[in-house]
């Protein structure tokens, strides 16, 4: 009882849970816009304290990672296998080294005493805190949700090398392709909301 | 019985891996913008340009990368009922913040 | 029509037996079901809960329980009743049962999912329960969780603020679910001015609970991550803003009441139209005030937060955007009311309780407005005033429409028919209790009596015992109404097809239906309240109790 795949409601019933996932955010971007509105100035600083260059290196990699999901899709559909396999398994590389570089940033910051409840940060300025405390939170939610994107483009490569995904079936592979780029996309916000403010 | 056949425009748009790299190219462009902007100091105006351009950023990876430029009105304008919201749930509290 | 097997006995996925038919089953009818027993559970629970309060009310001083215990009580009664009965009691019971079926289609879109979002929902009641039983306690907050107590008192709060995320995803879930059906699954000549009034209000109420339950899911994170590493988001002296909690707390939770009232509206827009014989009137009307209600719905949120020092201009604000959410609200009753205009009434439970539901969900409405208004809501905020407005809206509204429901569909979930008799007393000891139990607590209110207190002044001991007593009323009605509605398996009264002489596509199907849903193709009428197309039968005479 093979039924029609519509594809097009299972990629509206994905996006319908893409857009739980921007008001998730939202909530953070909410606080965070007030907090900016509160204290601009220890905003400034604390940005200027992040480093620049760890966000614009993981800005271009999950850039191109977005890249790479987007073009193992055609791959798929153009029946080139082997192509999709290598763009799809880029991917989960890029998603990586992310978080690598992410867990180095956290690291040099937690080494410098900057962390939620931390000496430097309780005893600073209540802005500072509140800045830190939002990039913890909102990096680390952000990372969170990496790690998923990164599980379902494995399941979809498994797929893709079994078959399961191929040019006729790739709602599976579409969709955590949808996930991955709105990862790129939420992270597009946070890089200069939290590396380039003023 | 099953899914009745409704002409929905399913979309049949491969994108071509040309328009892709030049999608690419043109965020990883607007990034060295941003960066480039930022060591700049504008005092206020620093903050709606980093912002401009990461929305010119979303929108391409929207667009062309999310394939929303191909998709039915369904879609469409629920995204933008979803951006609508969060909009207003964020200008709606500054009701609050800013008037305090 | 042929004989056909119902879907008790025909498993999906096929091959299952048992108990696994049930626990594995991606049918909506059967995870209709296990909601339906799941919610009639917590409700009983919850209801035991108010009773035992109410009890402790009826006389000044300690009667049956210490303070903490009636904290602890009413956050219990609120978090249950919230969470785990009001929001999901009629979208997931009927909505699952009949969206898919009103509409013309054989499941919902994704009945995986469907079948993950009652295990999400099951998931968190039990982690409410552990979170009964373990560590220090039950939270003792109020189901509002408002910081900066939820983040210092050592009880339990983490486990039940995790309790509530988990039961907001099977929400949204669902919402996401049947969103999707009603785009995608809609039967060939079903438009979008074709679908019954019911399934319109589940998908306007799908909306909210997609766009406004992951504000609840950050908030509760943002809690959880506050007692956890007291990183200061809210608590000023680290610079956070306790009120901006509020703002996202009620950024979800005044969209909520408006995720438990539409489908109550949605179910009495069915019950109408049936029972008056006569089409609704201003369908577009009603179609339009539901999407109206979901987006005006959205935008008065910090009405509930008018004495906790926001600013004046959001005040004005939001008391003014308050009013408008009353307009569409007043459409839907006119229209009800001029549908029943001339039409031939036939009285039966389900109508008297849609009746009901009129009566108290007007009262609800338009003691909201007192309390939208900021010079009222500073005289009575925080009083008894305040609980029994809700209880008007969420018990009066959603309770009675819920139990309406229970009624109407109930021959066509089981294919049995209840005692009308015993139906009918259980209805009106319910609502006399109801105005027993709330009309005191509303005068009370206005006499200053707080809310959340296990004692009280000696001037509000009349009203309390008067309460208690409603309470007992409703407690009594309520029991006679399952009770009944049970012992309908017992005396197996077989109920036909179409026992009210229904126009949308559910009753013309068998009771209870087929797996499938339909045998034949359903044909879709131009207007789903076309009554001229309903056999004479039922247009001209009672159905004689069908007896």
């Amino acid at each position: 009882m093979e039924k029609d795949i519509d594809r097009t409601g299972i990629r509206l019933g994905m996006w319908l849970f893409l857009y739980s996932e921007i008001i998730l955010f939202g909530g953070l971007f909410l606080l965070y816009a007030v907090y900016f509105h509160e204290y601009p100035k220890n905003f400034a600083e604390g940005g200027k304290a992040l480093d620049r260059i760890i966000g614009s290196v993981n800005t271009v990699i999950l850039l191109l990672s977005s890249f790479t999901v987007a073009a193992s899709i055609t791959a798929i559909r153009r029946r080139s296998k082997k192509l999709a396999i290598f763009l799809i398994t880029f991917s989960i590389l890029c998603g990586c080294l992310f978080l690598v570089n992410k867990y180095v940033e956290w690291g040099t910051k937690i080494h410098h005493d900057i962390f939620p409840n931390s000496a430097t940060l309780q005893n600073g300025p209540p802005g500072t805190n509140i800045f830190f405390g939002l990039y913890y939170v909102i990096t680390g939610l952000h990372g969170l949700h990496v790690i998923v994107g990164m599980t379902l483009l494995a399941v979809s490569l498994v797929f893709v090398i079994n078959g399961r995904v191929n040019e006729d079936r790739f709602s599976m592979l579409e969709n955590s392709g949808l996930y991955w780029h709105l990862v790129d996309m939420i992270w597009i916000f946070v890089f200069p909301l939290f590396y380039l403010v003023l | 019985m099953k899914q009745e056949e409704r002409p929905e425009p399913d979309d049949p748009h491969v994108m071509g891996y040309g328009k892709l790299f030049a999608i690419i190219a043109a965020l990883l462009v607007l990034t060295c913008i941003t960066v480039a902007v930022s060591y700049v100091n504008l005092g206020f105006y620093n903050v709606p340009i980093a912002l401009l351009i990461a929305t010119a950023k979303s929108s391409l990876v929207l667009l062309f990368f999310m394939h929303m430029k191909y998709e039915g009105t369904a879609i469409k304008v629920s995204f933008l009922s979803t951006i609508a919201f969060l909009c207003i749930m964020i200008s709606f509290t500054f009701w609050d913040v800013a008037f305090r | 029509m042929t004989k056909q097997q119902s879907f008790y006995e025909t498993p999906s996925p096929p091959g299952l037996r048992g108990i696994w038919a049930w626990l594995l089953t991606r049918d909506h009818k059967r995870l209709a079901l296990m909601y339906l027993w799941a919610i009639l559970l917590w409700f009983s629970l919850a209801m035991v809960l108010g009773l035992l309060m109410r009890i402790e009310l009826m006389w000044p001083g300690r009667t049956i329980m210490g303070p903490e215990t009636y904290n602890a009580m009413f956050t219990l009664h609120g978090v249950i009743m919230i969470f785990l009965v009001v929001i999901p009691a009629i979208p997931a019971v009927f909505g699952n049962f009949f969206l898919p079926i009103q509409i013309g289609a054989d499941d919902v879109f994704f009945p995986r999912l469907n079948l993950l979002s009652w295990y999400l929902y099951m998931l968190g009641g039990v982690f409410a329960i552990i979170s009964l039983f373990s560590g220090k306690g039950f939270p003792d907050t109020g189901w509002t969780f408002y910081v900066p107590f939820s983040v210092s008192t050592n009880t339990n709060v983490s486990l039940t603020v995790s309790a509530a995320f988990i039961l907001g995803m099977s929400s949204m879930l669902t919402g996401l679910n049947f969103i999707t059906t009603v785009h995608r699954m809609r039967a060939k000549g079903m438009g979008w001015m074709q679908i019954p009034l019911f399934t319109w209000s589940l998908y306007a109420t799908a909306w909210v609970q997609l766009l406004a339950t992951p504000v609840i899911g950050i908030t509760l994170i943002l809690v959880i991550l506050e007692r956890l590493l007291s990183i200061g988001l809210f608590e000023p002296d680290k610079g956070g803003d306790p009120l901006l909690y509020q703002h996202l707390f009620w950024l979800y939770s005044h969209p909520a009441v408006y995720i438990m009232i539409l489908p109550g509206m949605g179910v009495v827009s069915e019950i109408i139209p049936i029972f008056s014989r006569k089409s609704i009137f201003g369908y577009k009307a009603i179609v339009y005030s539901s999407l109206a209600i979901a987006i005006a719905g959205s935008l008065v949120w910090a009405h509930h937060m008018f004495t906790s020092g926001i600013s004046d201009v959001s005040i004005f604000v939001f008391s003014l955007l308050t009013y408008l959410v009353a307009i569409p609200s007043a459409v839907k009753v006119f229209s009800w009311i001029s549908t029943m205009y001339k039409g031939s009434i036939q009285m039966t439970p389900p109508l008297f309780l849609a009746l009901a539901f009129i009566y108290l969900f007007s009262v609800g409405g338009l003691t909201g407005l007192l309390l939208g208004a900021a010079g009222t809501n500073v005289y009575v905020h925080d009083t008894q005033f305040v609980v029994s407005h809700f209880h008007f809206t969420m018990f009066g509204g959603t309770g009675f429409a819920f139990f309406a429901a229970l009624h109407f569909w109930w021959p066509k979930m089981f294919g049995v028919m209840y005692n009308m008799k015993r139906a009918y007393i259980a209805s009106i000891l319910i609502t006399i209790g109801f105005i027993f139990h709330f009309i005191p607590m509303m005068i009370l209110g206005l006499m200053g009596m707080p809310r959340r207190y296990f004692d009280y002044l000696p001037q509000y001991a009349t009203g309390n015992f008067l309460a208690g007593f409603g309470a007992f009323i409703i407690v009594a009605g309520v029991a006679l109404m399952f009770t009944n509605l049970l012992l309908s398996f017992r005396v197996r009264q077989e109920a036909p097809a179409d026992p009210w002489g229904g126009t949308t596509l559910e009753w013309t199907i068998p009771s209870p239906p087929p797996l499938h849903n339909f045998i034949a193709t359903p044909e879709v009428k131009d207007f789903p309240y076309d009554f001229r197309q309903v056999s004479d039968h039922y247009n001209t005479m009672n159905p004689k109790e069908q007896e």
